[in-house]
This record gives structure tokens, sequence and C-alpha cells, in this order.
């Protein structure tokens, strides 16, 4: 008795089961897009955006306040995970506007249709150089360069120049001072990947990365790790006095450090530094067009530029932005940074990444 | 028998049916997404993954680091889990309640802590960074609490006379042990060591903060080709050959523990255990609490010590800025609040894991003797519970994504689901603790009490109730443990103004500066004292004499 009905239990149970996957399965690849409409100023929008987003309570009320809007964030892991999630989401989108795609991504999202055009007028105010897309899928909102960063105190006691470039770091006296992320699997250990290709060229960039691990580069998964656990000159107190992190880098050392200092416990390498914009786009299907447009718009005004340096550790884009005091005096990052053209990051990344993980970690 | 037959269906339908809404549909939608992208099915990738020597070698690193870790885990908990059940000291229910510590700790937390004991600046000289031995000294110390708790518990209750009995015929104490004690404990041991095994076979933070850029796991590179190449199509071989291996070893040990199970008389603990009266006794409790107090308590008090320390000097300041919300600062809300959400969010989830994990069980431990389809049967069930803890949570995560979208059943924003996905992972727990009691509790105390006229709800609460309310608390402090230190799919699922302690921990490490690492530290700290003060009230709970087994 017992093991019949029991079986039969079980036969319903799985039977049940089995059409609810098959049915998700279909469900979720025929979905219709929501129909976008395009409202009034006022009602809500859902802003996606990577784990590193901040802004002042008191920025976002005000524009909340002028334009009736009522703002809701999302956050959705790192910039990469962010665009992974809203690709696989597009047919029915979470929110939208997506910020924090940077320029190594980009290629992803104009693969898979992410985003519709929008022109903000705010443009006027940003340098030509930061704005990637003829067709106005996205918006430069920030850049933050990925730059080598070092333990200024470290080198000091040790009386040896810091590194100039990347031919200092094959050298004999640096062997063993750096750590970087891996590129497979962090944002800015991609960048430092790309910049050594801008440097070297398409193929030379690989003997280096080998001579780099002759002389004991180590390579661990994220920023974090590297830069709070393996770096000297961060708080955190590791042992390797060169780290790949951000041209920002310094400023916030000082700015979280007690007591202030009167210099900079790091400084940047300025030859190293590679070029990291990052934008912000209307996701195709967003119910709120007219809101995610008013948003884009507000990203770019001096009020949210402004605001943005000192909570995201990032530089505006838009030129009449002024900078806080501690940007302008240790931000050093060169105006012209190395950078490779998009197109040749998106025909090759993938290709270039694998290479890197068999060279390097094989 | 047949009043409790007419509800015995519910121990089996209501778990399936959890387990079928938020974890079957939404990780069957993912898997079906990855291989038929477009309406047609596209196999050929499992000869490409299978085939090819990169994801071998992590399928085989997977194995090997899991069983190597299960093995030194058991082995390092056994003398552990002795101490507790066999002996009275000073300290000792406190220290039971601490054990849960370590294994709710977010793994960036303990990573830290273990570099700084073990790394290249280590005070201890040892540099072990970057080698698969801190991987598996990682393992051991999050695990240890699982086996000792679970073991230990059951050890506890265990009528010490058998062995007794055996020291008198000359045995030796090791003999004696072996011969007679291990036995007992096996099916005891064999659930502990199976969970083991799974969260070391699915090890994510572990393995890419001490094992290096070269060591991955099945569950890392899942998570790679899922939410960082979105290689749907290669994630979901992965995923499913994650399953197919766990679900075989599951397999094994359900019909091993089934095979195993001894029915005996539990005692109280209290008839048990002594206080240490030979000097090797006093030696033996010695020597296993100072080991404890150094393989436990040194990471821990590593992390309180950062704390309060900056740049090497004492100070309050990281302490002070908790109750704040600074502008701009690194969380929408105050680390108070982040409290606040976790111990609700765990609070939920211990209730729902209790429930569903103990129908579960209950369910389980009445068909355990069955036999033919009754039993596969059984096996099955008891397989298919396990299976959330070896699924990746980005897997889960992303399949609540694009799953649970639309009403009736539109999930992706609510506060639920961080509790339930909670809860998915510790019904397992729930079930692995209350089975092995549920199915030592002799039939014929149970016939006695029928024959003497109880009704089947009076023998339920008459006899099992108070044996099994003991391991009932035990499992319930072990759900809420999981669901504070829960991160791999709460990260995914919380929502940014309601983050849990782990991930404001994560964020507050995700930023430079010594304030954000210092405050990251104190969250660290609030979140051991939080959890251990909740388990401490946990094992302290007693109704009447309930609590004493």
């Amino acid at each position: 008795m017992p093991s019949r009905s029991l079986r039969r239990v079980l036969i319903v149970v799985s039977l049940s089961l089995a059409v609810l996957a098959s049915a998700c399965g279909s469900s979720s690849t025929t979905a219709a897009p929501a129909p976008a409409t395009t409202e009034a100023v006022g009602g809500t929008l859902r802003v996606i955006t990577h784990d590193s987003f901040v802004v002042s309570d008191a920025v976002l009320a005000q524009f909340e306040a002028e334009s009736g809007i009522k703002v809701e964030i999302v956050k959705n892991g790192d910039a990469g995970v962010e665009v992974s999630k809203a690709i696989l989401t597009k047919d029915n989108p979470e929110g939208d506007v997506l910020y924090g795609i940077d320029n190594n991504l980009l290629s992803k999202a104009y693969d898979s249709g992410l985003f519709d055009s929008y022109e903000s007028s705010g443009l006027g105010s940003v340098d030509a150089k930061y704005q990637l897309d003829d067709q106005h899928r996205v918006t430069p909102i920030d850049h933050a360069d990925v730059c080598l960063n070092y333990d200024v105190a470290w080198f000091a006691a040790k009386h040896l120049a810091p590194p100039a470039s990347f031919d200092d770091l094959i050298k004999p006296e640096y062997k063993g001072l750096l750590v970087t992320e891996n590129a497979a699997t962090s944002t800015p250990g991609l960048a430092f990947m790309l910049a050594t290709i801008a440097t070297y060229g398409e193929d030379g960039w690989q003997s280096y990365w080998q001579q780099l691990k002759a002389n004991g580069v180590e390579v661990v998964d994220g920023w974090e790790q590297a830069y709070s656990t393996s770096f000297s000159g961060s708080a955190g107190k590791g042992d390797k006095p060169i780290v790949v992190s951000y041209g920002t880098s310094p400023p916030a050392e000082v700015i979280s450090a007690d007591p202030k200092p009167t210099s900079a416990p790091t400084a940047v390498v300025p030859a190293t530094c590679f070029r990291q914009i990052e934008f912000a786009g209307v996701l195709a299907g967003a119910k709120h067009v007219a809101n995610a447009h008013a948003f884009i718009d507000f990203m770019l005004s001096r009020a949210f530029q402004e605001d943005m340096p000192l909570n995201m550790y990032v530089e505006p884009v838009n030129g009449d932005a002024a900078e806080p005091p501690e940007f302008t005096q240790y931000v050093t990052v060169p105006a012209d940074p190395l950078s490779l053209p998009p197109e040749q990051i998106a025909a090759n990344r993938d290709a270039w990444v694998t290479e890197w993980t068999q060279t390097v970690l094989g | 028998m047949t009043g409790r037959s007419r509800w015995a269906w519910l121990g089996f339908v209501v778990p399936l049916a959890f387990l079928g809404v938020f974890f079957v549909y939404p990780v069957g939608a993912i898997i079906v997404r990855g291989l038929r992208p477009d309406g047609r099915w596209q196999l050929g990738v499992f000869g490409d993954v299978v085939s090819d020597p990169y994801q071998r070698r992590i399928v085989w690193f997977s194995l090997w680091q899991a069983t190597v870790s299960t093995v030194l885990t058991v082995v390092v908990a056994l003398p552990v889990a002795a101490l507790f059940a066999r002996f009275e000291f000073r300290g000792r229910r406190l220290l039971w309640s601490l054990l849960l510590v370590p294994f709710v700790l977010p793994t960036v937390v303990v990573g830290a802590a273990f570099l700084a004991l073990l790394g290249p600046k280590a005070a201890t000289g040892i540099d072990l960074h970057g080698t698969i031995g801190l991987v598996l000294i990682a393992h051991v110390f999050f695990n240890l609490a699982v086996v000792v708790r679970t073991v230990g518990g059951f050890w506890g209750n265990l009528d010490p006379s058998l062995e007794d009995a055996a020291r008198t015929l000359g045995a030796s104490r090791w003999q004696a042990f072996r011969e007679v004690t291990l036995p007992l404990l096996r099916p005891a041991l064999a659930a502990a060591s199976s969970i083991v095994f799974l969260f070391c076979f699915t090890s994510f933070g572990v393995v890419l903060l001490l094992g290096g850029p070269r060591a991955r796991t099945l569950e890392v590179e899942i998570y790679d080709q899922t939410a960082r190449f979105l290689r749907l199509d290669i994630a979901a071989v992965l995923a499913i050959v994650q399953l197919v291996g766990v679900g075989l070893v599951l397999v094994v040990y359900a019909r091993y523990q089934q095979r195993r199970s001894v029915q005996q008389v539990l005692r109280p603990r209290r008839e048990v255990a002594h206080a240490p009266r030979t000097r090797g006794e006093r030696l033996f409790v010695a020597g296993v609490l100072t080991g404890m107090a150094v393989g436990l308590g040194a990471p821990l008090l590593v992390l309180v010590w950062r704390s309060f320390a900056a740049g090497g000097k004492p100070t309050l300041r990281y302490w002070q800025a908790l109750g704040a919300s600074p502008r701009g600062g690194t969380l929408f809300v105050s680390p108070l609040s982040a409290v606040a959400n976790s111990l609700a969010a765990a609070a939920v989830a211990t209730i729902v894991a209790v429930t569903i994990g103990g129908l579960a069980a209950w369910a389980l431990a009445r068909r355990g003797r069955g036999t033919g389809a009754g039993r596969a049967a059984t096996v099955s069930f008891d397989a298919v519970l396990m299976l959330p803890l070896a699924t990746s949570a980005v897997t889960v995560g992303f399949g609540f994504l694009i799953a649970l979208d639309e009403p009736p059943l539109d999930l992706r924003d609510s506060w639920w689901l961080v509790p339930l996905a909670q809860a998915t992972v510790a019904v397992p727990f729930v079930i692995r603790i209350l089975v092995p009691v549920l199915r030592s509790i002799d039939g014929q105390l149970r016939e006695a009490a029928a024959l003497l006229g109880a009704s089947p709800a009076q023998v339920w609460r008459e006899v099992d109730l108070p044996i099994v309310f003991r391991a009932l608390l035990v499992s319930a402090g072990f759900a809420f443990a999981i669901s504070m230190g829960e991160f791999g799919a709460t990260v995914f699922l919380a929502r940014p103004d309601h983050p849990t302690m782990p991930v404001a921990i994560y964020r507050f490490l995700g930023r430079p500066g010594a304030l954000n690492l210092g405050q990251g530290m104190v969250l660290a700290t609030v979140l051991m004292a939080v959890t251990a003060a909740v388990v401490v009230v946990i094992d302290r709970v007693r109704v009447g004499q309930l609590g004493e087994f």
C-alpha cells in the first residue's frame, strides 16, 4: 500500500514539475517586449547599475523634486555581470536605464541590441574623445583610467626608483613586486592586458607577459583582493608595492586616511594608464522612456558630475564640472592615455583573453 | 497506522512543491535557455565540453580537493565531537554555540584573516598563499561545525555502556572506539560528511581568494561562463555535470546510510557526559581545547583586532561609524540596518527551512525501511532535496531572473526572494540532522505506546517529539547560521536598499581606503557576535525536559 500510493504521488509531482520546466523554457523565449510608452514627466524610473554606483542623497532628491520622477536604483553586480544580466533579460528588462557599461564591454551590448538611441543635449559639454558611439546608443558619463599604482613609502625606504614604464616591470630590480588582476575575470585586469597590447602591439604583448611571468607577477582574481589584500600601499598592508588599480586611487587613499596625510601614500605611473570610460544607455523595451531620457540628461548635469568623483572615485566627462581639490591635487593621469579602437577590442577580446590565460596561468 | 498514513503524503508533496517552484523551475529555465537558444536543442556542446582537457581538469580538481577536504574535516572534527559528547567542562555550552561562528563568515573576510596568519606577510612566518594547502585548511575551518555538531550531537546521546562493556572485556580505548562507537556513529558521520563534501565540491570564494588563479572548481567556472561570458550553453553542460556527479554521490550515500542505521536507545546527555576523571582524559580535554583555540580562535581574533586597529594602533572610529549613513557612503543604508535585514531574512528562512525540512525528514524516516520501489523512491526523494546544495548560486540566481519574472510569480525584486533562497540552501541541513535521529528512535517504543492506546498524534507528541526536539533546535541553529552567512545567492537577489551583512561587508571591502576596510571588519565582528548570540539562545531553549536530549 505505501509504496504504490507513494509512487503515484511522485509521478504526479514530477510530471507537474516537468510541465512547469518546459513551460518556462518556451515562455521566456517568446515573451513579447513590453510596449514602450512615452509618458509625461513624473511617475517612476528604474536605473540598473553596477555595485560601485553611489550618488549623494541630496543630489538625487533634488532631481526627484524637480522632475517629479521617483527613482529606484537596482545594483546588479560588477559591470560584466550587470551587462550579462541585462542581455539575458532583454525581452523583459528589469529597468529603464543601465549605467556602468565600459568601453571594453560595448560590443556585447551593440551585438544584442541592448540599447535604444538617445542623444542628450548635455553632450555639448562633453569632449569628443569620450563619445565613442555615433548612434548615441550609449552616453559617456565618467572616466576612470586603469593605471599602475605604487606604494610611495616602500620605494623611498628601499631607495629604489618607482617604475616609470611597462619595460621597467620586467627588469630584475622589480622582480616579484607587481600584483595584477585576472584579465578573464576583472575589469582592471582586462584593461591592463589591453594596455600592454596597445604598447607592444598585437604580436609583441605575449612575449612581454612571458617575461612578466618570469619576473614573478602575481595574478589574483579581482580588484578587491589585489588592492585591499596584496598591495602594500593600501590599508590592507600586503606585500606587493605595485598594483594595477585606477588613476583615482591615490585621492581615495588621502580622503579615507586618518589623520589626513600631507601627501598621497600612493601614486600612479602615468605612462601605463589605459582609458576606461563608463556609459549609460536607455534599455530597449524600457517602460519609462521619457523619464530615462531625463535621467541621462541629469547624469550629464553639473550637479551629478560634480557629486560623482568623491562617491565613486571617477572623473567627470562634463568639461564644465569642477573637480574636487583632492582630485586636482592627486590625480596625475595623462590627458591622452593608452587606448585601442573599440572595434579592435570587440573583434579580438575573447581570443586575447584566451591567449592571456594560456600564457600567464597555463 | 492508517491515521498517520492519511497525512503522510504531505511530507513528500510540500517539500517537492517548494523545491519545484523555487529550484527546479528556475534552474530548468536557465539550462533550457542554454541548450535551446533559439527553439532548437543544441546538444553538440556536450561533446565539446566533455572532451575539452581544460574543463576535465576542472572537474578532476573539484573532485579531489573536495574528497581531501572532507576527509581532513572529519579527522579533525572527531576528537572535537568526542570532547563535546563525552565530557563536561566549564564553558562547554557556550563553546558548542560558538562553533557555528566560523561557518557564517563571508569567505572574503575569512580569506583576509587566513592571509594575515598564513600569507606572505604573516606573523607566523608560514606562507601558504596560492597553494592548495590554504584552501584545504580554510575548508576545514569553515566546515568543522557541520561535522562536530551533527556527529557530536548524536554521539552525546549514544549509550556509553556498550563501549564500557567492550573496555571491560579487554578492548583498548582505540579498539572500543573503532569497533563499537564508530559503527554506531556512521549514520551521523555519513550525513555530515556528505554535506561537507558538497560544500567543498561547490566551493567558490575560498578557492578564488586563497587558491590562486590556477585553482578553479566547477562552481567558479560555471560562474564565469554564466555571469561574465554569458556562455549559457557551456554553463548548462557544466551545471548538469555537477548535478549528475553530486547526484551519484548522494545515491551512494543514501543507500549506505539506510543499510547502516541501527535502532538504539538514545540517552539524555546528562547521563552520558562526565567531567574528565583520569590524567589521560584531562590531557585529552586540554589538548583539544588548545587546538580549537589556535585553529578556530586565532583567525577570528585577527578579524576582531582589525576592526579596532588603524595603522597598528587601537581606535574606535570604525565602530563609531556603525549607525551612520554618511553622505554618499558605500551603502545606501547604515550598517546597523544591514544587521536588521540579516536578522529578518534569517528568521523567515529558518522557519521555512525547519518546516519544509522537518516534513521531508519525517517522510524519509518513516519510509526508510521500505523495500523495492518504495525504497528507490525514498532514495531519489532524499537525493533531490540535496540538489540545491549541488547547484551553483549563479545558476539559481540567473534562473530566478528569467523564470520568475512575470505575474503571478514576479519575484525579481521581492523581499521574499532572499529568505526563500536561503531556506532552499538550509533545507538539506535540517533533513540531514533530523533523519538519523528519527530513524534511531526505537520502533518498539512507538508500538508500546500505540498498544497502550495512544493515538498517532499522542505517539508523536509523547515519543518522537521529546527525542526530536533537541535535533530540531540543532537544525534550526544551522538554518539560521546558513541564512546569516549565505552570500552567493543573496548577493544576486538582495535589493540594494536591503543589503544583508555579508553583502554589506563585500561592498565595504570593494572600495579603497582604511575606513571602508575597517568598517568591513566591524561588520564582520558584528556578524560573528549576532550569530553567536542567536545560536546561544537557540541552543538553550528548553521546554520542560525536552531540551535535554
